[in-house]
Order: C-alpha cells, then structure tokens, then sequence
C-alpha cells in the first residue's frame, strides 16, 4: 500500500460497486446497504481490507453491491465462511450479511455456534419474516396466523424464532436492533458493532413491499428504545423477552467476553514435525 | 514380496494390551531393520471392547497383509471369533491361546491350524507385575527369530515413564515368553541386521494424510470429529499451530467444508477432513468451491457405507459420491492414495493441484490405510514448483477480472488486502468480472474455462502407479487400498514366470485418457481389482476409459480386503 492510499478520505460512495441492485422499489435493503457504506465510510476503513461474506437470498445479495472484498455463497453458511476467512486472516473487517430465513432457518446451527464461537464478525440481519427470492414463504421470524404464503394457506401454525433471545442464550457479544426506516441510526450501530469485539448481531428491521405490503406500516409502529445499553445479561434477557420486537435503534445488550481469534506460535519447520514419525 | 515376511495376529478382550505389544514389536521390528504393516481391529464398545491387532514383518517394505496370517495368539478369547473372517488361517498356522481362558474357537479350529496351550495368566503370575500380553510377546518374538536385547532395549525406553520396577516386571513377563516358546513349531524367521540402514518412519496413514497437508502448504483446517478420519486431525491439531497455522473444530460438516473455503477465500491453503456421512454434507459446498473457483482439499478416510453403515472398517465405495456427487456441471479432482506411505505424497499433490488449478480436490483414502501403521522409509520432502497464480498491477483505468476467460483457464486470484483488485467471489453463475449473470453466453465461457484448466493440465507421471512388465498381455486396474494386495499378486505371478503390469490409478478425475491408452498398448486383458460390492470403479473405468476386449473384475464390498491370493487366483485361471 503506498503512502496516497493511505491518506486518501473516503466516501460512503467509494464503498458501492456500479452494479444494480435486483431489489424491488422500496425495499428496505437499499436503506441498509446504504448504511453499511456510510459506516465504513465513517470509520474510514481501506475498502481492500474489508469483506462481506453472505449466503442466499434478497439481502445476501449486498456483497456484489459493495465495492470491498466480497463473498457470495450457498443458502445458509455465510456465517461458517465468514469464520473461516476471520480466523485465516484477523487482519480483515468482516461483515456478514443476509436475512431471517438464511440465517435462522436453513443456517440455524451455525448462528448458534457463532454467537458461542464468539469470532469477531458483525452480522447484519435484514429481517422481513418472509423469504422474497422464492416469492413469498413464510420464515422463522412470521407470525403463525400469516396467511399471504401458498405454501402454508392457513397460516405456518409455528410460532415465531426470537433470534435475538437466542443470540443472548447462545453468547452473542453484542445486541442490537434497528429499522431501515432510519438509514443514519442504522449506520451508527453498524459502527459500533464493528468496533466492538466478537461477535456482533444488528437485527435490521427491513420491510419487504412485495410479498409483506403491510410492513410499510413499519416506519410508524417502530419506537426508540428506551434502554441504556446493559452488560447483564440477566437484564438484557428481560428486556429481550417482554418486547415487542419494534424497540429499535440501540445497542440492547453489550458483553465483555473476549473473541475468539487463535494465534499460533509458529516458527517451527514443517521438517522438524518428522521426529513424530522418525525411528 | 520380494523379502521374507512373517504374519501373525495378537487378540484379547480389552485391557488385555494387545495393541499396545503390538505398538511395542512394531517397534522392535524396525530396530531389528525390518518393515511392518499392522492394522487394527476392534469391537463396537465405546471403550475396552475385544481387540485385535494383524501384523505383517518382512525385510522389504510392505503395503499389505498375506493371505493367511501364520499365527494367531489370543490373550483371551471373549470375542474375539468376531473377528475370524478378518483373520484368515491355514493349515500350517498355528493357534496358540491360554488354557486357562477356556478352548479356542471352533471357527478358528475349522481352518486346520494346530492348536497350541501358552499359560500366559499362569506365566505372568509367576512375575511381580507381570502381565500376560509381554508373555505373548515374548513367545512371538522369539519364533520369529526378533532379538531379545532389540526388544530390552524398546521396553526400556518406551516404559521409562512408569520406572524401573515396571521395566524388570515387562522383561522378566517377555522372557517367560521367550522360554515357553522353545517347544513350539517353527514359523518363517526373519534375518536379522538388514544391511538397508536407510532412515525408518513408523506412521500411520492418517498421520500421514496430515504430514502431507502441511507439506504442501495447508495452514487452516477446520472439521467435526468423524471415523475412522478423526486421527488426521488429531495429529494437525497440535501440529499446526507450530507451524503458523490453525485447526478449527466446526459445529458440523457443513461449517468444515464452509470455514475452509473462507479460509482460502483469504489466500490460506485450507482442508477438512471427514468420512462418507460428512462428504455427503459437503457436497454442495464442493460445488461452490468449484464454481467460484476457491481451492480447497477434502480428504475422505472411506469406511463401509450406506448411511452409518460400519463406521470401523473400510470400504471403497464413495468413489461414485467423489466423482459424481456435485450438482450441475462441476468439473474437480478426485485423487486416491495407493498405500499408507502415499497417503503423504498424494494428500501434498492435492494441496498444490487444487491450489495451482483454484478448484476443489477430493483424497479418497479409507480406513484399512487410514489406521494402518506401517514401518517405512522415510518420506523424502518434494517441494512442487507453482501455486496459487495472484494478479499482477493493473493498468490505469482496468477492472481486475477475477474470472478472466484465460487460455489456461485459470485465471490469476487476489486476495483481501490486494488494493485495486476487490471483486464478490460467487457460487452465482458470472461473468468475468464476477458480477452475476444468467446469460448463455457466460455460462458455457465460465463452464467450458472451469473445465479446461484441469483437462489442459499437466499432471505428469503422478496420474498412476505403474509396475510390472511393460510388455505385459495382462493388466490388473486397482486403485486406493487395493493397490496393496495387486502389488503382492504381482510380485507372485511375475516370480512364477507370467508377465503382468499394474496400474493403481492416482488421479481418478480428471481421467487421463492419452496416458492409459499408452499404458494399455499391447494389453489384451485387464482384471480390475477394488473393495466395492457395485463394482465402482470397474463402471467408471467403462465409461471413461478405451478397455481391452477382455474385462474382468474382481470386487467384493468391504471390511474383508481383497487378499493378493484372490488375485493371483483369477489371473492364473484366465487362459
């Protein structure tokens, strides 16, 4: 890197490829990839030295949309790539991108795992209770009584994943929510995910205007928070599993447990492992 | 075998310490200046079941077990017939249990062998902490002719931990062996002080597998616990942080197969380690690494399928699963180790192959080589020349291409922290930048330039183990663990004055339909040998691949290995 690079500022535009978007007008993820430039922008972050890894899906579809490093997987596993390419190179910022049914459903171990691996990623849920590439399914996040889905006529019967209570229980280093309906305040936890180390969960309420019309009633129902951020986890928990799940715009939980990053000692040669085998 | 060699089996419920005397006259062996090849045998407990412990000692290196064992020696017997079919006996064998543990099997009686007493119990009572197992020892050690200060010597060292009360205990149990055995028939005894002084290994395939991993270059492995695999990361665990590199254990297969490709996403050389249920996981994922061209290695230790199938014992039948197992048009390399020593050379191969050709690599090894313990030469270090091809400078005002159209068809990868080169790796089929593309046009480009750089390679003279007479009217086709017995069969038909060849294929896929032709020039039959009740590899050698007019395959579905006798067998009823 030469010295130009290094004093050059950059703009939220220098993180956004030129390629369009597949989104439908109005979607939430426009709001969120925007938002996601505008942190990195704000922290003035080398895009080379940042990744954004994801699975399957509308929202999976932002690392194409960036202009950093990206990764664009199978349904469900870009939390286990995105560990891989964490612990192989910690130098690297790494995003993890998606939505509810990538990562509660079809990922769902792996989310667990990671909350527990504690790897210091960041991972920006797009949640819309619904999975809009195969138009209109309903997800671990929707209501049982969702009745919009040919597939289960007569609503899915289940009750809904509470990712951010499982987050907390599987040991998530931080919690947050927020809704696309406010770009800045979503740019603003991002960053703190970010900074703060571990593994770091943003629940980004983001409506999908195609198979979930009503969603757009979102921008009115969500409401500020009114928490401070809590390291108790026994708090948190209260807090998590009496709302409503239209408290956003805070960091809802911070804990203080240290990443998992291994850091081996090296410096021996690989010949010197032949006395393992040597007579 | 060119040399001498003597087989015999030790067996005994659990605690009898079978495996750890046969760890011991291993080696013995090889101070004796022997080679060894020793596999093992246990039963379904999670912990002491019966146990059985086969080895083969022979003044040449070995690949694989005879086709009956000249002695079997039970500490005990509770169990143990269990393991009959996997200790094939004859009439000149020798039987020798403890009468005090009651009377032999009569599946063991059957074969013919003749039955001898050893008081093991008896002997080692007579011994303040002696136990029987140093006393069946001793008894083998001394038919076939293993010196006793060679074997001092190894107990010394290896039990200097537990002190030197345990060490008299060991010798004088060993020398009560020795004695009782004076009286007993005459079994083949090997030379002692083999003139060859060239360095030994004793290392089993999966340590192997691992060694040859960080050879060529592998520094993240992330796996779920699988057998018979769980011994290849057992021994890259402590391994790898020595060297800079780190093992991950991952929540499931699907994670394995993911966190690696991440890991190489990140410019690390990355490979998991599993059996068939986890391979069948990864599947999908291989895909991915094939289409968004991310070099990865999964090594297979095979075991007996479908399903859970027998967890412990080998089988070669994933060979189907290796090669056609992908979704859509996936071109990768399946490559299969021909013995325990080439589980490191192929394992090293892989790792550069899937590195220089920025695809997906399969090792088809499996249990019987995986959990083999040979004494063996040592594994010279090759150093492979070209890796991973990274971009150079762009020009002012160029995109980089990631899936750049090239003649080779690799196309040059950068790496995050590369400036100026940032582009979305994508299992979405693309177009030569990366960005996602649902055009014909860039489908069949992408396809037919995935394709290419593995059929355009040149893989040199690794693609198959070839022996035997160059002349030769008869072949036998093996690969994988069936290379051990064909090896043996060969060796026996040409002293017996026919002309064979043989071909252990390394590279399954891609095939290598020029070199085989050259091979076969001149062959007029060809016995293909493998461990598959389907016949796997005989179809796929069909269907790839110009044959002879006169096939026959020889194939039975594991755990029993295809014994160098079978073959023998078939060659010689073939007129």
């Amino acid at each position: 890197m030469d010295a130009c690079a290094k004093q050059r500022e950059y703009s939220a535009k220098d993180y956004k490829s030129d390629v369009k978007p597949i989104w439908c007008p109005g979607c939430g993820d426009f709001s969120v990839l925007a938002a996601i430039t505008r942190a990195l922008a704000s922290m003035q972050l080398a895009p080379e030295n940042v990744a954004v890894v994801s699975g399957i899906g509308c929202s999976s579809r932002i690392p194409a949309y960036t202009s950093v490093y990206g990764f664009h997987g199978v349904h469900g596993r870009a939390l286990p790539v995105a560990t891989g390419l964490k612990i192989a190179r910690p130098d690297l910022t790494v995003l993890v991108t998606g939505g509810d049914g990538d990562g509660f459903s079809i990922g769902g171990n792996h989310f667990l795992h990671a909350c527990r691996r504690n790897v210091d990623l960041t991972y920006i849920v797009m949640d819309n209770q619904v999975y809009g590439m195969t138009k209109g399914q309903a997800s671990p996040t929707t209501a049982p009584d969702w009745e919009g889905s040919k597939l289960t006529p007569e609503g899915s019967g289940v009750n809904p994943f509470h990712p951010l209570v499982v987050a907390l229980a599987a040991g998530a280093n931080f919690i947050a929510r927020c809704s696309s309906s406010d770009p800045n305040n979503v740019a603003d936890i991002i960053t703190q995910a970010i900074r703060h180390p571990g593994f770091s969960l943003v629940q980004v309420l983001s409506p999908c205007v195609t198979f979930r019309p009503e969603q757009q009633e979102w921008k009115h129902i969500v409401r500020t928070a009114v928490v401070d951020v809590t390291d108790d986890a026994a708090r948190a928990a209260r807090r998590l599993m009496t709302d409503d799940g239209f408290n956003v715009g805070k960091v809802l939980y911070k804990g203080s447990r240290p990443a998992y990053q291994p850091e081996p000692k090296g410096g021996v040669a690989v010949a010197e492992l032949e006395a393992d085998f040597a007579l | 075998m060119s040399g001498q060699t003597v087989s015999f089996v030790m067996a005994g419920s659990g605690g009898a310490g079978v495996v750890t005397a046969g760890s011991l006259l291993l080696e013995a062996a090889a101070r004796a200046g022997w080679y060894a090849y020793m596999t093992r045998s246990s039963g379904p407990q999670i912990r002491g079941g019966e146990a059985a412990v086969m080895i083969r000692l022979g003044t040449t290196p070995i690949s694989s077990h005879d086709d009956c064992f000249h002695m079997l020696v039970a500490v005990d017997w509770q169990n143990v017939g269990r393991f009959a079919a996997e200790i094939p006996l004859g009439a000149n064998s020798l039987v020798i249990g403890d009468p005090g543990e009651g009377e032999a099997p009569e599946v063991f009686v059957r074969s013919g062998a003749q039955v001898l007493d050893l008081p093991m119990k008896a002997l080692a009572k007579g011994v303040p902490g002696g136990r029987p197992n140093m006393v069946a020892f001793g008894a083998i050690a001394a038919m076939i002719g293993l010196p006793e200060d060679i074997v001092i010597g190894v107990l010394q060292d290896s039990l200097k931990r537990k002190g030197e009360d345990a060490i008299a205990a060991s010798i004088a149990a060993f020398r009560a062996g020795v004695e009782a055995a004076v009286a007993f028939p005459a079994v083949p005894r090997l030379a002692v002080g083999n003139s060859d002084t060239s360095e030994r290994w004793s290392i089993t395939g999966n340590e192997a597998t691992g060694m040859g991993a960080l050879r060529g270059g592998v520094r993240f492995v992330a796996a779920y616990p699988i057998t018979p695999a769980t011994e290849v990361l057992e021994w890259l665990a402590p391994a790898l942080p020595k060297v800079g590199g780190v093992l991950v254990q991952a929540e499931d297969e699907l994670a394995s197969i993911n966190q690696i490709i991440g890991g190489s996403y990140g410019g690390v050389p990355s490979l998991t380690a599993t059996s068939g249920p986890g391979l069948a996981l990864m599947t999908e994922s291989l895909g991915l690494a094939v289409a968004a061209e991310v070099p990865i290695v999964v090594v297979d230790v095979m075991r007996v399928g479908p399903s859970t199938g027998i967890a412990t014992k080998s089988e070669q039948s994933d060979l189907n699963i290796a090669v056609y197992g992908l979704h859509g048009d996936a071109p990768h390399l399946v490559l299969a180790p021909t013995s325990v020593a080439d589980c490191l050379f192929t394992t090293q191969w892989a790792v550069h192959l899937a590195e220089s050709l920025q695809t997906a690599a399969i090792v088809l090894t499996d249990q019987a080589m995986g959990q083999a313990r040979a004494v063996m030469p040592r594994s010279a270090a090759i150093a492979f020349m070209g890796q991973r091809e990274k971009p150079e400078a762009l020009a002012e005002g160029v995109q980089y291409k990631r899936y750049a159209n090239t003649a080779s068809g690799v196309s040059p990868m950068a790496v995050p922290g590369m400036a100026g080169f940032m582009y979305t790796a994508d299992g979405l089929e693309h177009n030569e930048t990366g960005t996602p593309s649902s055009q014909a046009s860039d489908h069949q480009a992408q396809l037919d330039k995935r394709l290419r750089k593995l059929t355009g390679y040149n893989y040199g003279d690794h693609w198959a183990e070839i022996t035997g007479d160059e002349d030769a009217d008869t072949a036998i086709v093996t690969w994988g663990s069936s290379a051990g017995p064909a090896r043996e069969a060969l060796e026996r038909l040409r002293a017996a004055g026919q002309a064979v060849k043989l071909v252990a294929v390394r590279l399954i896929s891609p095939v290598q339909p020029e070199k085989f032709e050259r091979v076969m020039k001149g062959v007029e039959r060809v016995l293909v040998v493998e461990q598959s009740h389907s016949g796997q590899f005989h179809r796929y050698l069909r269907a790839q691949y110009d044959l002879p007019r006169q096939v026959r395959a020889l194939h039975h579905p594991g755990p029993l290995a295809v014994s160098p006798g079978a073959i023998v067998e078939q060659i010689a009823q073939w007129s």
